[in-house]
């Protein structure tokens, strides 16, 4: 009778019996993980409170969707791809992996349910996902080393570059599919294994005659692939490599509400918020835990910073590196060994002032993270906290002044809040009062309100109304700047008075409905403010109009006009319309419409609104500008925009950026209004 | 260092109309708006720096009515550790050198090494107090200081702004006045909820007799510059408002500056 190959258990490996090591590797191995998470875990521990167990249907869909599905992830094709592959390896691998683990000390082991011909079908299916996988090792290091997208470098003043640890990983998952290969190759059964994957390869080249020598690397790449195993698992904490852990509770507990901010302190009431010692982020325990989390399970992939619109023209704020150098701080303050370094502040120790004033709170970054981590949460929270040490930027300590002491950033006259009204011919703007309560509120807001050029929209969506016949009034001096930038900026306290004396107003209006022109206002009283009426954006209203055939639309009548509609933040990312306004657009008659390459949910910010205008942001060039030149790049000559700031900016942009007579820039009330037939 | 912080209330200009009163004495005051005049701004955020490198307190006064009130929490809020209003019927219609007086009586209840002003009030920009007061108390005086630096409990080095944005450093003996220029730092923000903490705090309030000062001291009686008349000038030659949107303006403006050779 031949010899058989044994099972790695019953041979010796290094002079000592493999079931010896069959049972100190995993024994080590797990040891030193548990410990090593266990060390991971103290921040989150100390951390402040998040409650993310609600609403658990949504959240397993999620599961599915994002991290199952890998939703996110073809949205960068190539990476998204490679990944997609080497992910669901993992997955199918792991039953493998479990397996082999346990037959290095219990030889006869068999998976639960893998025992017949569902364990042939797996065999197959996990024999060519190693080989997949150990192709798409070689590909992303290729592309890594040979091609090296931009996205992945990394500034000077961020620190060296992380090609090294990313190769690294690659080589310890291909060399565990080798090895994995190599001793389903050497284990001397005569069943063919499936063609053209790794381990048939290898046994191809691998001489069948010598028992002795299949033996010996039968049992050498077991242990090899046992200890690298181990060893990966353990190395995972210390890096973005930790996402393989990680990743399904991120997910798991993301953020399930677009537009909406975190209150100042999870399980502190309004009324308590007078007890606590200071608000927003001083300290790194201030973070949530599952703000800490989205440190550990950031993927250093770049898709955020790559659609960061303040990344892209040069302002201090990379929410890439804003994770990383959050995670390389918990590192070094709670390390796995040693002793836990005292808190300090986190500002000017991991975070500049200007960073974080820096962003336009636009969500690029949250809607293309593959892990799905958030951004504006944190930098709100942020903001919060050099709010409460007086840290503010003086021109926008202006801006806050004038909105406490007026209700509009400005610093303007209560009394001069519907002077835009005056100048419009035949049309009556109307101030709620006891004697008038109209069916529909129209919400200014300040910007609408008090900036000359914005003064159109309020114009041309008065003039829309009055002409659909719509019974709608105006605050007039009673309303209130909306404070949606208010709060995003941190200032909790001013947010709240402003939006009580809203309510009040808004509620005392009779008003069924409110219509506004302003993202911005749309998302606050929406989504910050409770108990007024439902809330509508003058486009959802206006195609309502159109398809109640309230309001007629004539052709355009230029030929050679293309437009190309750009997506506000506050309309698109943060509450989902993006057909709505380009529903409105298209029953324009003769209206030819082009998309910008950045359109719908990766639509480029104007460069921000509300109190974003009076930051004087350190950046090479305008954000307006550089969406004005791509809507040229696009071919389009009219950009039609559904909000005021977005409006002002690109207008400016378009003057900055000499396309002046080339490009010009319309709210989509003022184009309607001139298409009234 | 014990350190004195004189502020005042002022209406808020910028964007604020001004109309006079009928009987041209003051100015409409219904729809205004107030705050903290902005040089005092900076003259407190001065103190609280000084305070926190060296130790010390920082009181902060005005003499005014209940209104006030609201400027000398916001400098709390800000920092300072004590609030106080001298506040009395008496002191209405005081001029400038009986403020001075007001102060220096209060100035000597006290034991404070450094007195600071803002270099001016943005309502009536007299800038005449602070010098007075250290007339008063016979004490030196520096006015539009913009940079402080402690020698020692006895000395001070400053700088002072000379017209042309020159710099002047001198040195200065304790106690003194000094009047703050604004610039000098960058004053902090003080959230609704800094005021909140500081609301309930007890800011005392002094009158005359507390104060051992005498009717004919101070208020109208005591005032030898009085207003008389109050008015916004008419236009006139050579002056002229460009009409148009913000566009036409400019470019009405650029053509007159080309005109006249102010730009080639």
């Amino acid at each position: 009778m031949m010899k058989e190959v044994l099972s790695p258990a019953y041979t010796t490996f290094l002079g000592l019996p493999g079931s010896f090591w069959g049972v100190l590797i995993p024994l080590v191995g797990i040891a030193c993980f548990l410990y090593i998470v266990a060390r991971r875990l103290i921040p989150l521990a100390k951390a402040a409170p998040d409650p993310r167990f609600d609403r658990i249907n949504l959240r397993i869909k999620n599961l599915f969707r994002y991290w199952l599905f890998q939703y996110k992830q073809p949205r960068y094709i190539v990476a998204g791809v490679i990944h997609i592959v080497i992910f669901a390896g993992f997955l199918v691998l792991s039953i493998r992996s479990i397996s082999l683990v346990i037959e290095g000390f219990y030889p006869d082991f068999v998976f639960p349910g893998l025992g017949g011909f569902l364990g042939k079908v797996y065999s197959v299916l996990k024999t060519y996902f190693a080989t997949f996988v150990f192709i798409a090792c070689i590909v992303a290091v290729i592309r890594r080393v040979v091609f090296k997208p931009e996205r992945y470098k990394v500034p000077p003043k961020y620190g060296k570059e992380h090609t090294f640890e990313a190769i690294f990983v690659l080589a310890l998952i291909g060399s565990l599919m080798v090895f994995e290969s190599l001793f389903e190759a050497s284990s001397g059964t005569k069943e063919a294994l499936p063609p053209l994957t790794l381990a048939w390869f290898f046994k191809l080249i691998l001489p069948t005659s010598s028992i002795s020598f299949l033996q010996s690397v039968h049992t050498t790449s077991y242990f090899i692939h046992d200890f690298i195993f181990f060893f990966f698992l353990c190395f995972l904490p210390f890096g973005k490599h930790f996402h393989v852990l990680t990743s399904i509770f991120n997910v798991f507990f993301m953020k399930l509400d677009r537009g909406v901010v975190k209150p100042v302190r999870y399980g502190i009431s309004e009324e308590e918020l007078d007890n606590l010692e200071y608000f927003g982020i001083k300290y790194f325990e201030d973070f949530t835990w599952k703000h800490m989390l989205d440190f550990y399970t950031c993927v250093d992939c770049g898709r955020c910073s790559d659609n960061c619109p303040a990344n892209f023209v040069g302002r201090p704020l990379s929410p890439r590196f804003l994770t990383i150098k959050s995670r390389e701080y918990m590192f070094d303050r709670f390390p796995v060994l040693g002793l836990i370094k005292p808190k300090e502040p986190v500002v000017g120790k991991i975070f500049e002032e200007d960073e974080i004033w820096s962003c336009t709170t636009c969500g690029a970054c949250e809607e293309e993270c593959p892990v799905c981590n958030e951004y504006i949460n944190k930098i709100v929270d942020l903001r919060r906290g050099l709010v409460d040490e007086g840290n503010v930027p003086q021109t926008i300590q202006k801006a806050l002044n004038a909105l406490e002491k007026r209700g509009n950033p400005y610093g303007k006259m209560e009394s001069k809040r519907l002077e835009w009204a005056k100048s419009l011919e035949g049309i009556e703007v109307k101030e709620v009062s006891k004697k008038f309560k109209p069916e529909v509120l129209y919400f200014v807001d300040s910007a609408t309100s008090y900036d000359e050029r914005l003064q159109e929209i309020a114009k041309a969506t008065a003039t829309i109304l009055t002409k659909a016949g719509v019974n709608f009034g105006v605050l007039g001096k009673k309303e209130k700047d909306s404070g949606h930038e208010v709060r995003r900026f941190g200032e909790e306290f001013l947010f709240m008075t402003l939006r009580d004396m809203n309510t009040e107003a808004i509620l005392e209006s009779g008003a069924s409905l409110i219509v506004t022109s302003d993202p911005h206002a749309y998302n606050c009283l929406k989504k910050d403010y409770s108990d007024i009426p439902p809330v509508e954006h003058i486009t959802e209203f206006i195609l309502r109009l159109i398809n109640e055939g309230k309001i007629k639309l004539k052709p355009i009548e230029q030929d050679d006009l293309v437009f190309t509609y750009h997506d506000p933040c506050y309309l698109g990312r943060h509450n989902l319309l993006y057909d709505v306004p380009r529903m409105v657009l298209d029953s324009i008659p003769n209206l030819k419409r082009v998309e910008m390459k950045r359109c719908r949910d990766r639509s480029f910010c104007c460069g921000g609104g509300g109190l974003m205008l009076f930051y004087e942001a350190e950046e090479e060039k305008r954000m307006g500008q550089v969406r004005a030149e791509m809507a040229y790049e696009a071919g389009a000559n009219v950009i039609i925009t559904a909000c005021p700031f977005c409006l002002v900016n690109i207008e400016d942009g378009i003057k900055t950026s000499g396309l002046e007579g080339k490009v010009r820039v319309m709210d989509i009330t003022e184009l309607i209004l001139q298409q009234l037939s | 260092m014990e350190i004195l912080v004189c502020v005042k209330r002022v209406p808020d200009i910028g964007e604020n109309e001004i109309e006079i009163t009928s009987d041209g004495k003051d100015i409409k005051r219904e729809d205004l708006v107030y705050s903290v005049n902005e040089w005092d701004n900076y003259a407190v955020e001065e103190a609280i720096q000084i305070r926190d490198k060296v130790g010390g307190s920082v009181t902060v006064v005005s003499v005014g009515d209940d209104e006030w009130e609201d400027v000398l929490r916001r400098e709390m809020a800000m920092g300072a550790d004590k609030g106080v209003l001298l506040k009395d019927e008496k002191f209405d219609g005081s001029d400038g050198k009986g403020l001075a007086t007001i102060l220096k009586a209060f100035v000597e209840k006290g034991n404070y090494d450094l007195i600071l002003t803002g270099a001016q009030a943005s309502d009536d920009g007299a800038g005449q107090v602070g010098g007075m007061l250290a007339a008063l108390l016979d004490w030196p005086f520096a006015s539009l200081v913009n940079k402080i630096e402690v020698v020692d409990d006895k000395t001070l080095r400053i700088g002072r702004e000379i017209e042309g944005g020159n710099q002047e450093i001198n040195e200065i003996q304790l106690p003194c006045v000094l009047s703050i220029q604004s610039g000098i730092n960058e004053p902090r923000y003080v959230s609704l909820r800094g005021i909140r903490k500081v609301a309930s705090k007890e800011i005392p309030v002094y009158g005359c007799e507390d104060l051992g000062l005498s009717e004919d001291q101070v208020g109208e009686k005591a005032a030898k510059v009085k207003r008389i008349d109050y008015f916004i000038p008419e236009i006139g030659k050579g002056a002229e408002i460009l009409e148009g949107d913000l566009e036409e303006v400019a470019e009405k403006l650029a053509e007159l500056l080309k005109a006249k050779g102010g730009i080639k």
